[in-house]
């Protein structure tokens, strides 16, 4: 049954009386437990607590009404670093393998008051550090299409979760890529909204002024659906701002054929080398599409767009390396269990085997270009190249330019342990996507081919700063033009 | 900047013996240059990013949330009332505040620090000049003044220790001077004075040994005559304005002896040892952490604009020399008397009290008298609180009437006043007179009959009087207050007893 309801499909459902939350719950524990276990998606199903989260739901819509509730009844999976009070939140790292959050997320409250419920937790690359889910403390997440192949990072159980339709919906956290190019690898929508349109308010930072929590579903109109819920002003996070759009949902519904009149921009830069043949053929072939759905195209630039993962792995190592510097093993956490430590080594100790390599790595990165003597040359100077790469996107949007489009990832899904050995060709899988990081911008990647080996291909769209209705709208326009979003892996 | 240490062993550079060279002619050779750096902490009762109280004395950790905790993502949100507090000090000093300021992250590892950073002000602060002037007259500048969060406090076991973060997270200003000081006598009366300015502003309660009102100093010496700056020396972990002064001294006769023996001042952190009188070094330059500052990505840089400011204009109280100008005005005071009657807010909303309540009973400068010597005295001697004395300015006022309208001598009075003091005021002054048949007499025709009694018991000393000595008209008058314990009315003894010798010279 499960397999085929979508976020929309559930709200009517819930709202007809066909179904209710907890009924809607059984139904989709059944079929995860029969599937989690291959793709190493969760990382902690407590049926019990899920069960009683629908009954919840289940009460709030009695008390208040389905109608009223935009998600009544709609179960989501959330990312494993965003507190859910009362279950764990390791956020994959063994530091935090036990510490089981005091607090609710500011999204979590939001879902529930807008009548859906948290399912399960989701594994992913340690503190959100990675491109194929393999830095996991607890293990490599696989793909659905293919279980020999990575779901992309660092929100893969995320990705692999939806599109092995074990919720509608999962939330995921973006920092350079992290929603887009899984659900890219995993043939599903992946919505990274404007810095500030979702507050951060428990969503265990990695790097502060790029993260942002956003949607993976299976549909456009069901990104809609929750960004409806998500956004929204947040006095918890000083960052938060109040979106001047609201409704996306009708936004779309009243404006399906949206790319007709449009003008898509395709940056030339991510066309050039080192993007992968069957990546390109895909791409060639959704431009096409656009086109032919009456879009006009024009050819732009981005000239400081290659500078882009250089800047990211400056500003995101920085900031990595404070939030990171809570975890010391004194208040919460993992903590060494050798005895008789000076403090110094209780904390070097305690460090060293809590975090990863990965983690370690961007960790000893951000401290390098913070130190002294190194701070004009690297942070100054990364933020400079932020500022050019956002005047880059500026002057694309302001010559007359609706929605950028690129690929999502220069590559299909690799195979796991592919990459693991070249963190540059990793760090490389993230070029399409960081740049919309770094200048704060929404961007959506919808499905848009299949390899000869049948792994999923992604395209993303970039809007300009808070017009995530026209993002939306295009992405829709598009995914009623084509069929991809219907595939589904044959797990 | 926190005071925070390190908790590892340093390898302690040889310190040079100090042999107390004498303080004048070190002073004569060597000017000292003194900066100070005062953390105060903001009586908001909230905390700086999140809603936890701030009150002192709960319970451990009983004044912590997620936010304080440093718990996994959470995020802070300024409170807005320490920047008012925070705007209101720059006004009082006369400082720029700026439009726009940023908080930044300061980064280092110990256990009462929960994020692993510091929320502070860098390159960036919210206000920076101004200037305290010294009752020497000297103006000293402020180089600037920020917004931080303080730390939490260790607290060491035998076996183990222990985290208390009720103050995590508590808003302080760091208030950092210009080098301009020259002496340890005028770095304690620009911390007393930014302590009484503090005070009242009513932005903090201004209690060293609390520690909401810490300071660190900066010291360095040069030969007189010499421009160039020495190297200077912190000194950490200052409780008291005595040692505040004593730690200063010490300093400066350290770094003279260090000079004297053709050595060098290495610049170190150092912590002053009350119970020893010395400092001791706590780190050296080398041995100081690299804070890699960044801006904070969780805060929006604070803009202060100057519709706000015109606010908290409105609501400044009146400031330590605006009220001191205004006692030697309103109350006839003397310079001295007002200054240090406005020296505390407290102390002055007191006399104001007492004033109050005598209505005219005895004049203002009798009142100033009583409160700058006996109140004073014993409100030091007692560590009273001058908000909530145990003598209240309605008793004191009480005593004070009691002298304006002659029911009781000062000589009584002061007698009555340590007795409230030591025991406790009682019903009050006037209770006290009545139960203790403290009335002064003034009833002339008993007074005479005790003066002839006098006169009469003392025959030589009257023979003696009356033969052109004086001076024993004071014997006369003292055994007369004797007999009557003291009780009688001085000025009527006087007129009385003179008037009898007059009749027996005449006679």
């Amino acid at each position: 049954m499960t397999a085929n309801l979508t976020v929309k499909s559930i709200v009517d459902l819930v709202r007809s009386g066909k179904q209710t939350p907890t009924q809607l719950a059984a139904a989709y524990l059944d079929r995860t437990r029969s599937i989690a276990q291959k793709l190493n998606s969760h990382l902690h199903l407590d049926e019990a607590a899920a069960l009683s989260e629908a009954l919840a739901a289940e009460k709030r819509i009695h008390e208040i009404g389905a109608h009223r509730l935009p998600l009544a009844g709609v179960p989501v999976l959330v990312k494993d670093n965003i507190c859910v009070r009362g279950s764990k939140t390791t956020c994959g790292s063994k530091i935090l393998e036990n510490y089981v959050a005091t607090y609710d997320a500011t999204v979590i409250k939001r879902l529930r008051e807008a009548g859906a419920f948290v399912l399960g937790k989701l594994n992913m690359d340690e503190f959100a550090m990675g491109s194929s889910n393999e830095n996991s403390a607890f293990g490599p997440v696989r793909n659905p299409w293919n279980l020999n192949y990575v779901p992309g990072g660092s929100s893969g159980g995320s990705a692999a979760s939806v599109a092995a339709r074990l919720a509608p919906v999962a939330l995921g956290s973006d920092t350079g890529g992290s929603i887009r190019q899984p659900a890219s690898f995993c043939g599903i929508v992946g919505l990274k909204p404007t810095y500030g349109t979702v507050s951060r308010f428990g969503l265990v930072a990695f790097g502060s002024s790029l993260d942002q929590i956003g949607p993976l579903t299976t549909t456009v109109e069901d990104a809609a659906l929750v960004m409806d819920v998500l956004a929204g002003l947040d006095a918890s996070d000083s960052t938060s701002v109040q979106h001047p759009q609201s409704d996306f949902a009708r936004g779309l519904s009243e404006n399906p054929d949206a790319l007709k009149g449009m003008t898509v921009g395709i940056p030339e830069e991510f066309f050039e080398s080192g993007l992968d043949s069957e990546v390109g053929a895909c791409l060639e072939r959704a431009i096409a599409d656009v086109q032919r759905a009456g879009a006009k195209i024009k050819r732009v630039r981005l000239p400081n767009i290659s500078y882009s993962v250089a800047a990211y792995y400056v500003i995101a190592t920085a900031e990595a390396s404070a939030n990171l510097a809570r975890f010391d093993g004194i208040r919460y956490g993992y903590r060494t269990k050798e005895a008789g430590l000076g403090l110094k080594d209780l904390y070097r100790k305690t460090r060293s085997e809590g975090f990863g390599q990965e983690v370690k790595q961007r960790i000893m990165l951000g401290t390098f270009v913070l130190s002294s003597g190194y701070y004009d040359a690297f942070y100054s100077k990364a933020n400079k190249v932020r500022e050019l790469i956002s005047r880059d996107f500026d002057a694309v949007f302001d010559s007359g330019v609706d929605l950028i489009l690129t690929p999502t990832s220069p590559t299909p899904p690799f195979k796991l342990g592919e990459k693991l050995s070249d963190p540059l060709a990793m760090y490389l899988s993230d070029i399409c996507t960081i740049g919309v990081n770094l200048a704060g911008l929404p961007a959506i990647s919808v499905p848009c081919g299949r390899t000869k080996a049948g792994l999923p291909v992604g395209m993303q769209l970039i809007a300009p700063k808070f017009n995530e209705q026209t993002l939306l709208n295009g992405a829709h326009a598009y995914e009623r033009a084509t069929e991809w979003h219907k595939d589904q892996p044959a797990i | 900047m926190n005071a925070q240490q390190n908790g590892t062993k340093t390898s302690r550079p040889s310190e040079a013996q100090v042999n107390k060279p004498q303080e004048a002619t070190v002073l004569d050779r060597y000017e000292p240059v003194i900066g100070l750096e005062v953390h105060c902490q903001l009586k908001t009762k909230t905390k700086l990013f999140c809603g936890c109280s701030t009150s002192f004395g709960a319970m451990p950790n009983h004044n912590t949330c997620p936010i304080c905790l440093g718990h996994p993502g959470v995020l802070p949100v300024l409170n807005a009332e320490v920047v008012n507090f925070a705007i209101r000090f720059a006004m009082a000093v006369d400082a720029d505040i700026h439009e726009i300021s940023v908080f930044a992250r300061k980064q280092y590892f110990y256990p009462d620090l929960p994020k692993g950073y510091q929320i502070t002000q860098f390159d960036l602060p919210y206000c920076t000049g101004g200037k305290m002037v010294l009752a020497s007259g000297k103006a000293v500048r402020l180089m600037r003044a920020h917004i931080e969060e303080d730390a939490g406090k260790n607290v060491h076991g035998d076996e183990s220790s222990y985290v208390d973060l009720n103050r995590a997270g508590v808003p302080l200003i760091e208030i950092v001077s210009e080098a301009d000081i020259r002496n340890p006598e005028d770095a304690a009366d620009y911390l007393k004075r930014l302590r009484s300015l503090v005070r009242s502003l009513d932005i903090c309660d201004g209690n060293l040994e609390e520690g909401s009102f810490r300071c660190d100093a900066n010291i360095s010496i040069r030969p007189r005559g010499r421009e160039q700056f020495g190297t200077r020396c912190e000194i950490k972990n200052l409780n008291s304005f005595r040692n505040i002064e004593r730690a200063i001294k010490y300093e400066i006769l350290r770094q003279a002896d260090v000079l004297d023996q053709g050595q060098k001042v290495l610049q170190q952190t150092m912590l002053f040892d009350a119970a020893s009188g010395k400092t001791q070094p706590m780190r050296t330059k080398e041995e100081s952490h690299d804070y890699r500052y960044f801006p904070e990505p969780d805060l929006l840089p604070l803009r202060i604009d100057a519709a706000r400011i015109e606010e908290q204009r409105k609501v400044l109280p009146e400031l330590p020399e605006a009220m001191a100008r205004r006692f030697q005005e309103q109350h006839a005071l003397s310079n001295y008397d007002a200054a240090v009657l406005t020296s505390d807010k407290d102390l002055a909303n007191f006399y104001e009290a007492v004033v109050k309540r005598v209505a005219g009973a005895v004049t203002e400068k009798i009142v100033a008298n009583w409160v700058t010597s006996e109140y004073l005295r014993e409100a030091n001697n007692r560590s009273w609180d001058f908000i909530n004395p145990p003598i209240t300015s309605d008793h004191f006022g009480e005593l004070m009437e009691l002298i304006g309208k002659g029911v009781i001598s000062g000589r009584i009075a002061k007698t009555l006043f340590e007795e409230m003091a030591e025991k406790g005021p009682g019903n009050g002054p006037n209770a006290m007179v009545q139960d203790q048949g403290l009335v002064q007499v003034s009833d002339t025709s008993e007074i005479r009959s005790v003066i002839d009694k006098v006169l009469d018991a003392n025959p030589g000393q009257l023979a003696e009087y009356l033969g052109g000595r004086d001076k024993l008209f004071g014997f006369f008058v003292g055994q007369t207050m004797k007999i009557s314990g003291g009780k009688m009315n001085p000025q009527l003894v006087n007129d009385v007893l003179k008037e009898l010798l007059d009749a027996r010279r005449k006679g």
